[in-house]
């Protein structure tokens, strides 16, 4: 019985030299992953796309009222200065709406982008809760893969890797889509309703910002969103995962 | 005594199920040592608690009470990093569900093994193709499981179970899923493999063809050994069983 206490010291130490999954192997085995579950993938990330979506839109239509708000007491200042010299009928319909009744406009403006302000929070819930419920099921459906993966040597921490890297991925692509759709369709609306005059370098600041933020929140939350049911299905035993049936 | 004779011992392994307020046994103190190279079957009826035994050897779920010695380690010492090298080595599993990962092609779920075990992608491949050779599916290589029939998907999954040498090969059920002409080139494909390379297979079944290759057969009722035979001493009394209805 004493022999075998060295021989277990040195499969000891095999051990933290050999089971390994490189980080290459685990984004090629992720991207595989959401490529050939395409049809699937896709719906994960629509629910993802479409509240980053919301977001974006919404938040753009208050950067647009902070853009169009600034251009009009622009506008009013230099008029009042004297400075205009070709005004235009875009220049004169704001001029004249604003001068007529400046507190009623302010407090109309400021209501407006309160009420922006929180249909803001709203689309925030919306996408959190989109998510969670995307990223659960497409773990759940896959307990018994999981389950495989750990009979055939699998660490808990190879398959939280691979779900990582996977819901970052999905996460990047579908915010950046999502943003993409809900910017454009806004900034199309403003065109119609309000003009060019909007488009200037601020709308282009403020888009790239939101750009970031959108692209942040909606990686972000996917990330969060993995979590708990990536832990849960990584430290089952593997044959409780494997007698999932979904 | 040679401490390597045996390659898989149980003592007094107890499983308990519990649901709701009820706790049914699965396993009832189950006493199985396994030689080094045997093929040896786990037969019992459904419910019998064959597949229980099955996954508390594979270390797949842990017994409530008892211990399975691996190679004469306890398997309740590991830690989760010595458990996932003991099954990524040491063990080989084939399920009666064939269980490949759907994503992958027949080259890439064996060769995933490898990648666990810290092969080089090349090397994985080479040795991936070299086992699917051994089990007749190198012209399937790059073909996805579903684009493969149940027999050659369970060829797959024995290729999968070979990758990286296991001195053990748990097969649960693994002809359950198949017809009668299929369950038996797998079963012959598990003797050759046993023959040859002379890995130790355990397979819970209840399927009768696994008696005729097996060296000893464990019958297993209501969770325990009912009775442990030698192929050689129940030969005379395959004809008697062989008239009975299969399935």
């Amino acid at each position: 019985m004493s022999v075998d206490k060295p021989n277990a010291h040195v499969s000891h130490r095999e051990v933290r030299q050999q089971i390994k999954l490189p980080f290459s192997k685990a984004v090629e085995i992720s991207l595989k992953s959401i490529k050939i579950r395409f049809a699937r993938s896709i719906i994960t990330a629509a629910g993802i796309m479409l509240g980053i979506a919301f977001f974006a839109s919404v938040r753009m239509s208050a950067e647009f009222s902070v853009i169009h708000e600034k251009i009009v007491n622009e506008t009013v200042a230099a008029f009042q200065a004297g400075k205009l010299h070709h005004i235009t009928e875009d220049q004169t319909r704001m001029i004249s709406s604003a001068t007529t009744d400046v507190k009623a406009a302010k407090q109309d403006a400021l209501a407006a982008r309160e009420r922006l302000d929180w249909l803001s929070i709203m689309a925030l819930i919306v996408c959190t809760v989109g998510i969670t419920n995307a990223m659960l099921m497409s773990v759940t459906e896959r307990y018994k893969e999981i389950g495989t993966m750990k009979c055939l040597g699998a660490l808990d921490s190879f398959i939280v890797k691979l779900f990582f890297i996977e819901s970052c991925l999905t996460g990047f692509i579908s915010s950046v889509i999502g943003f993409l759709l809900g910017w454009f369709i806004i900034s199309l609306v403003h065109i119609f309703t309000d003009g060019l005059p909007a488009f200037g370098a601020q709308y282009w600041t403020s888009s790239l910002t939101l750009f970031g933020l959108s692209v942040l929140i909606g990686t972000f939350l996917t990330f969060i969103a993995t979590i708990p049911p990536a832990f849960r299905a990584a430290q089952m035993p593997p044959a409780a995962a494997l007698r999932v049936e979904i | 005594m040679d401490a390597n004779e045996y390659v898989v011992r149980t003592k007094g392994l107890v499983k308990e199920y519990t649901m709701g307020d009820q706790t049914l046994r699965a396993l009832n103190g189950v006493d199985l040592d396994i030689y080094r190279g045997e093929y040896i079957s786990i037969m019992g009826p459904s419910g019998s608690g064959k597949s229980t035994l099955f996954n508390a050897i594979g270390g797949l779920d842990k017994p409530t009470s008892g211990s399975v010695f691996i190679n004469d380690v306890d398997m309740a010492q590991l830690d989760a990093q010595e458990l996932a090298y003991l099954r990524c080595h040491t063990i080989g599993y084939i399920f009666q569900t064939f269980n490949l990962i759907p994503v992958m092609t027949a080259l890439e779920n064996v060769t995933l093994p490898t990648i666990f075990a810290g092969l080089s992608t090349d090397d994985g491949i080479e040795r991936g193709i070299e086992l699917l050779k051994i089990v007749g599916l190198d012209q399937r290589l790059h073909h996805k499981p579903f684009e493969l029939s149940g027999g050659q998907q369970q060829r797959v999954a024995i290729a999968r179970a070979l990758a990286n040498n296991p001195s053990i090969i748990l097969a649960d059920e693994p002809t359950g899923n198949l017809d009668l002409k299929t369950g038996q080139e797998i079963i012959a494909l598990l003797k050759r493999l046993n023959v040859e390379q002379g890995v130790t297979i355990i397979s819970a079944t209840h399927d009768l063809k696994m008696l005729d290759i097996s060296d000893r057969i464990v019958w297993i009722r209501d969770g325990r050994i009912d009775k442990l035979e030698e192929r050689k001493n129940i030969e005379l009394k395959m004809g008697e069983m062989e008239g009975e209805p299969v399935h």
